[in-house]
């Protein structure tokens, strides 16, 4: 026998320590007191992404979600919503106080979360093309085929406002406009999936969960620019979203959405897969149009931009995938809906890989213009193990940090430029008290010095000497010139690179040392690591009067370094640790310290 | 299928709509979706799959058709789990393993309890119209 009603309680960290549990136990002691237990089942959920709003209880069927309860709520709830029926008005979330949302009417919202481009990731299957019809799928394609004039396109793409959101942000509708207006017989449309930024896999989930709406947009826009080839350049260490591609063009060919005459319109347009090895440099869209043509990948100077000469010099419109996949909603539903979600000059939503040392890490879609407060705190349910916020990276290592400081600061394209960050593709990552902020920023240095094609002094060079001088810091023989360095060398870099990949390599570094001067200060000159990342400033002691002598560290340590009798405090042979830390680790009495 | 016109094609999506709307899979009433994206496949969703056909083979229900999605987003808690039975609130599990899916089957689907400890809230509104649910 089902339950008539189920009482779902928050069990995130965040309600947990405002009283959920208690809130709990009161509810299921009033449905006994009141005579319903055996008509409701009462649980506790994981985090609901809105703890601002906590505790939370939300009740089924109804669907009614009730926020800030607090423990003497609970007989109220039960007698009124589940004994009478009726909703308790007092504690129910009101959807006028969400203003970001309350213009997109007849959608029942209390999640801070919003997803156009991840609409379908969790709600089809992926290989089956009818439940991707069902979903409204392709009814953008046959509304422009049928209806609209690649004119009225371009018309509504500007009405939407929507814009690139790979990086830089450009406004798609020009992008098209120019290649709509580029003088050519053959022109191309290209889907960049070249996603490489550390920690990002927002287009790999969206190509994994919903192919179709990328396959859709694209014929979309050679309908509107005139071109009849597609090509999606994707990494090849994305076997499962090639699958789920090739599976879903081969779904939309047999049905007749893709290739020769398209739903009987006499239009022709079909696409081909193109692997690339994994450069991250590949991203950069000269390099990734150089690649699909069997060159080296490396980047040519703009202009001539692709949109006048791309793929084999011909006109070409190269969009990513998340922007892709914003373009069937945009159709369907009208710009000018698209165009209420977001802020004045970033519409619509951005979809972020939230990772690093947050609770609830994920992929989050969220309106423009919502902070990054929300977002770690509400969606990410805060710092995990109760550690204190350090900063937040976003955009790769084309990007920066942000700091506490400026975590009420609206995401969209222009604010996180002026804080000295990027949009970029849409990495998070979540930092803690923990990080090192020169280990970060040397982390990233690594990794575009790895990934810089070469073609170019300012980056080749450039990127090398400023990872030899953090290098130098994290070993403690920095010096106070190091710093002028850095900012010399950076600016140089931002100046005189070929391409996006060089003139934003420096942000990380500029970007951690404008917040956090004090650290790169502590590196240099008092040749200390404040978090005890960088191996060369710490030493590992353990404390006598903490120590009982257990020898468990001695036996974990895999070199041997601890010595010591039984019930007898240990030391530590500095020449022979090589600090690894399994000791303190082991240590269940906190004796282990780092120096 | 041959190549549609565009009467095929709305056609096909009203039959979809329905049949979502219905909860008619192929005869089944009741759907247990699993999320395989990269993530969660790495966390486990492979042998989550295979537990369902097993569990539901050995209780000898037939009345559950299970299917695969992409990434929820909600990485933290992976794999997910999406069990839809009629009369029953449709309900995401996370964190699910070989035990937890002996929970789900004999639990929710068989009993029409929800499993503790496992529920988790769909991260956004659905902005699809008719979409089936």
């Amino acid at each position: 026998m089902a339950f008539r009603n189920y009482i779902l309680v928050c069990g995130g960290t965040g309600c947990e320590s405002s009283r959920a549990d208690q809130i709990f136990k009161n509810l299921i002691a009033e449905c006994e007191a009141q005579g319903v237990a055996d008509e409701v089942q009462i649980v506790k959920t994981g985090c609901f992404g809105f703890c601002e709003q906590g505790p939370i209880v939300k009740i089924l069927p109804e669907d009614s979600f009730y926020v800030q309860v607090k423990p003497e709520d609970a007989k109220e709830l039960v007698a009124e919503h589940i004994v009478k029926g009726r909703e308790v008005k007092r504690l129910l979330y009101d959807k006028e106080k969400s203003a970001k949302h309350a213009q997109v009417e007849d959608i029942k919202f209390y999640q801070k979360q919003f997803r156009i481009v991840l609409r379908n990731c969790g709600f089809i299957d992926p290989e089956n093309i009818d439940e991707y019809i069902a979903r409204e799928g392709y009814e953008a394609l046959e509304k422009v085929l049928f209806e609209m004039t690649p004119d009225d396109v371009i018309e509504e793409m500007k009405t939407a406002g929507l814009r690139g959101r790979g990086g830089a942000g450009f406004p798609t509708w020009m992008k098209w406009n120019f290649t709509k207006q580029a003088e050519g017989d053959v022109k191309y449309v290209v889907c960049n999936a070249d996603e490489g930024d550390p920690g990002a896999y927002m287009d790999r989930s969206t190509l994994e969960g919903d192919p179709h709406s990328v396959l859709e947009a694209m014929t979309i826009c050679g309908y509107t620019i005139g071109a009849h080839q597609g090509y999606i350049y994707i990494r090849a260490e994305y076997p499962l979203a090639i699958h789920r591609l090739e599976v879903a063009m081969k779904q939309a060919r047999e049905y007749g959405l893709l290739g020769k005459d398209i739903l009987g319109s006499g239009f022709d347009f079909d696409i081909e897969i193109r692997l690339g090895a994994g450069a991250f440099v590949c991203g950069e869209e000269t390099a990734l149009l150089q690649s699909i043509e069997g060159h080296r990948g490396m980047p040519t100077p703009r202009p001539p931009f692709p949109a006048v000469k791309g793929l084999w010099g011909k006109p070409t419109v190269i969009n990513n995938v998340e922007t892709w996949a914003n373009v069937p909603v945009i159709i369907t539903k009208g710009g000018k809906w698209f165009s209420q979600i977001g802020t004045a000059d970033s519409k619509g939503t951005k979809v972020f890989a939230l990772t690093g040392k947050v609770c609830n890490s994920g992929l989050v879609e969220v309106p423009m213009g919502t902070t990054l407060r929300e977002i770690v705190f509400d969606i990410g349910g805060g710092i995990a193990h109760g550690k204190k916020f350090k900063a937040v990276q976003t955009g790769g290592p084309s990007g920066g940090v942000i700091t506490e400081r400026d975590l009420d600061t609206p995401i969209d394209y222009a604010s996180l430029q002026r804080i000295g960050s990027m949009m970029g593709s849409g990495g998070m990552i979540v930092m803690d008290e923990d990080d090192c902020i020169v280990d970060v920023a040397k982390f990233y240095l690594n990794f575009t010095v790895d990934e810089s094609c070469g073609k170019c002094a300012p980056c080749r060079i450039g990127g090398r000497s400023l990872c030899n001088i953090l290098e130098k810091i994290t070993r403690g023989s920095g010096t106070l010139e190091d710093i002028d360095r850095i900012n010399e060398i950076g600016l140089a870099m931002k100046k005189g690179s070929l391409c996006a990949l060089g003139q934003t390599s420096p942000n990380p570094v500029l970007s951690t040392l404008k917040y956090f001067p004090e650290e790169y200060m502590a590196h240099i000159v008092d040749k200390k690591c404040p978090s005890g990342k960088c191996k060369k400033l710490i030493s590992f002691e353990i404390n006598p009067a903490k120590c009982i002598g257990c020898t468990a560290c001695a036996r974990k340590c895999p070199v041997g370094a601890i010595t010591g009798e039984k019930k007898q405090p240990h030391t530590i042979n500095p020449a022979v640790c090589i600090k690894c830390g399994v000791c303190k680790e082991t240590c269940k009495f906190g004796a282990v310290e780092i120096h | 299928m041959a190549k549609m016109t565009v009467e095929d094609l709305r056609k096909l999506r009203e039959k979809k709509q329905n049949e979502l709307n219905k909860r008619d899979i192929n005869g089944k009433d009741c759907q247990v979706i699993i999320g395989m994206g990269t993530c969660g496949i790495a966390a486990g969703a492979k042998v989550v799959l295979d537990t369902f056909l097993k569990v539901l083979d050995e209780h000898k229900i037939t009345n559950v058709a299970v299917t695969q999605t992409g990434c929820m987003g909600l990485c933290y808690v992976e794999p997910t789990v999406e069990v839809l039975v009629p009369g029953m609130p449709d309900t995401i599990y996370g964190k699910v393993d070989a035990d937890t899916v002996r929970k789900i089957v004999v639990q929710h689907i068989i009993d029409k309890k929800l499993v503790a400890d496992h529920v988790y809230d769909r991260p956004s509104a659905d902005i699809i119209k008719n979409g089936g649910r």
